[in-house]
């Protein structure tokens, strides 16, 4: 609880905290988007591409404001993801290729560029490489200042278009037969998340900023079935994760902010991806154990059924029928009795009347279920 | 083999006729997907294309509604260009188009189709959660309207489609193989609004797989396959010979 007061007291921490969860904000909203347009790989390919334009800006104009070098950032992720679609519109390179290619050709121009600059003899060198993992801990109020006039235009933006994201996202040749600009749409939405990406450079770095597009995303899916709060969730997530990373990492020497708020976002994201209601999969295990129960709860009815008619429902019977030793068809028939399916009788067991109905209802729908296959056709 | 239309009552024939083609042509790679395709759809009525797998059906809906680029080739709506007439269209892309697990609600969907008309920044509101459910009502999924798209069966998500359409109000249709897929319930209900938007006299152009129901279903009938092989009103084009030539064509285009 202490810790949580430091943001308010320690100077340096607030300016941390605010600017992860600022990151965390920006990055979950785009990153709904971008995750739901399955564009999850354009978003990482943005974040590496950022560092050659990070590098250019640095060495045309040799200053180490972090804005100019975030511009330089954006620009040049804004021109792989062009670069991107240039190819995909004019080659048959596959989209995850063409991606994949990008990706890693802007990142290691800019190593190479970063290695140039280090050994060039330029004394405010250092410190470029810190946009590789991020450094949170440089951040201070101008830049926190710049992060949020950065993420608020992507935020009043994405606000503005919201039901013509809705639509791209959903359905884009449909959104097109309405009228709707799609390749405009596209661009901006793009522009947006590079927006989120020059937030996201100084805290996390070109090579984890990709979680923080994702990770979010895919955590608040888990948890509803509406956009608006799929949206608001994953910015809350992301929140969470820029503050808890910046606070852990205030209180424990020598760990680094970055990798720690990815480190928290991936535990929201893993707590989402298993227990989540309805979609976590616990759940599903859970549901999936149950059903399978149920079908051989129903099977063992039919078979019941079926000796019953024949009056020699016996454990015997019932064993040699289902082809299973003799105790197992006794705990059937338990199985079958605590149900209410069936009752003993003097020569070993019968089925009850409700059991009888139960058993006449599957047969029925057994005797549907090719009609409906061959009707679905 | 162009279907004119045979009315006097249009002296100036394609000009006022809801859809007219002209020398179409689509080319996806080096294989021309449509070829010089030209089209004539009388008004107010319900017209079938029909083709085999791949005769670009699909594409030629794209292709008038400026979906896919076109190589060559005029479409008119009434007379107008696409951009003049676009409020007038309605479409309903085929189902598998889109990824159902997609976090919205049935009425949301419903309320897409009112976008066009909304306008830049205006978000729906009470009047078009109300059109939007008068849809829905329409196909029988009434019900269905706070629903998860996820959770619906083919044959529903097949009428939410339908019902984002019929939002557009539109005075010309395109639909995208409605018919494949559903349930007797969902054709029973799709049967039901075609005949009631020709009741209104709005213009329907249905892509259609099953030849068992062509006839009964529509007045008119194009066979496609990469070129128009025939088009015009159904018993006149619905012949042994021309689907002998519609469905035998396609060995040629696969060798
Ligand atoms: N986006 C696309 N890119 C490349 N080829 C395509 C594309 N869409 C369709 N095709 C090809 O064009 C032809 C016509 O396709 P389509 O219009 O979907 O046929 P239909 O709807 O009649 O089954 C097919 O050979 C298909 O493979
Ligand atoms: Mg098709």
């Amino acid at each position: 609880m202490s810790d949580l007061l430091l943001i308010f007291t320690d100077y340096t921490l607030r300016n941390v905290a605010l600017g992860s969860a600022m990151l965390g904000v920006v990055g979950g909203v785009l990153g709904a988007f971008a995750v739901l347009r399955r564009q999850s790989l354009l978003g990482d390919v943005l974040a590496h591409a950022a560092l050659p334009g990070i590098c250019l800006a640095f060495i045309l104009t040799g200053a180490k404001a972090p804005l100019i070098l975030l511009v330089g950032g954006g620009l040049a992720g804004w021109l792989a993801a062009w670069l991107v679609l240039a190819v995909l519109r004019h080659s048959r390179l596959p989209e995850d290729s063409a991606l994949g290619v990008m990706l890693s050709g802007f990142f290691g121009f800019g190593v190479a560029l970063l290695t140039f600059i280090q050994h060039s003899n330029n004394a405010s060198q250092a410190g470029l490489d810190q946009y590789i993992f991020g450094q949170a801990a440089t951040i201070v109020a101008s830049d926190v200042l710049n992060f949020t006039v950065l993420g608020g235009l992507a935020l009043l933006t994405v606000g503005l278009f919201y039901k013509e994201f809705k639509l791209l996202a959903f359905d884009p040749a449909y959104a097109h037969s309405l009228g709707l600009p799609v390749r405009g749409l596209n661009t901006l939405l793009t522009s947006l998340t590079v927006l989120a990406v020059m937030v996201g450079l100084q805290t996390v770095g070109v090579v984890l900023m990709a979680a923080m597009l994702i990770a979010p995303a895919a955590a608040a899916r888990q948890w509803t079935d509406r956009l608006e709060a799929m949206i608001g969730l994953s910015a809350l997530f992301g929140a969470m994760a820029g503050v808890s990373g910046a606070l852990i990492s205030a209180t424990r020497e020598n760990l680094p902010t970055g990798p720690l708020v990815v480190l928290s976002m991936s535990a929201i994201l893993l707590v989402s991806l298993f227990f989540a209601p309805l979609r976590g999969l616990v759940w599903d295990w859970a549901r999936t154990r149950q059903h399978r129960r149920r079908v051989r709860l129903e099977r063992l009815l039919l078979d019941a059924h079926v000796l019953h008619t024949h009056g020699t429902l016996t454990p015997q019977a019932l064993a040699e029928r289902r082809r299973e030793p003799v105790a197992v068809a006794l705990r059937n028939l338990e199985a079958l009795r605590s149900l209410g399916w069936a009752q003993e009788h003097p020569q070993g067991f019968i089925l009850t009347p409700t059991g009888e109905q139960k058993a006449h209802e599957l047969e029925q729908a057994m005797r549907v279920l090719p009609q409906r296959v061959e009707g679905s056709s | 083999m162009i279907a004119q239309p045979k009315t006097a009552r249009h002296p100036e024939s394609g000009a006022s006729s809801p859809l007219s083609v002209r020398d179409l042509t689509v080319v996806y790679r080096e294989k021309p997907a449509l070829w010089d395709v030209d089209l004539e759809v009388p008004a107010g009525q319900l017209c079938a294309i029909v083709g085999p797998n791949g005769a670009g059906k699909s594409t030629l809906i794209k292709a008038v509604l400026g979906l896919v680029p076109v190589a060559s080739g005029q479409v008119r709506f009434f007379g107008q260009s696409l951009e003049q007439a676009r409020k007038r269209i309605g479409y309903v892309p085929q189902r598998g188009s889109v990824d159902w697990d997609f976090p919205t609600s049935v009425l949301d969907v419903v309320m897409m189709g009112l976008y066009g008309r909304l306008g830049w920044f205006r978000r729906p509101g009470r009047l078009e959660r109300e059109a939007a459910l008068r849809c829905l009502e329409q196909v029988s999924m009434s019900e269905f309207a706070e629903r998860q798209i996820s959770q619906l069966s083919g044959g529903q998500q097949q009428r939410v489609f339908l019902a984002r359409a019929l939002a557009q109000n539109a005075d010309l249709y395109f639909m995208d193989e409605p018919f494949a897929g559903v349930d007797a319930v969902t054709e029973e209900a799709i049967l039901h609004v075609l005949h009631q938007l020709k009741g209104q006299g709005k213009t329907v152009v249905v892509v259609h797989h099953d030849l068992q129901t062509v006839r009964d279903y529509f007045d008119h009938l194009t066979l496609l396959n990469v070129q128009v092989i025939a088009s015009g009103p159904m018993d006149e084009t619905f012949t042994p010979e021309n689907l002998k030539r519609t469905y035998g064509e396609r060995m040629r285009w696969e060798a």
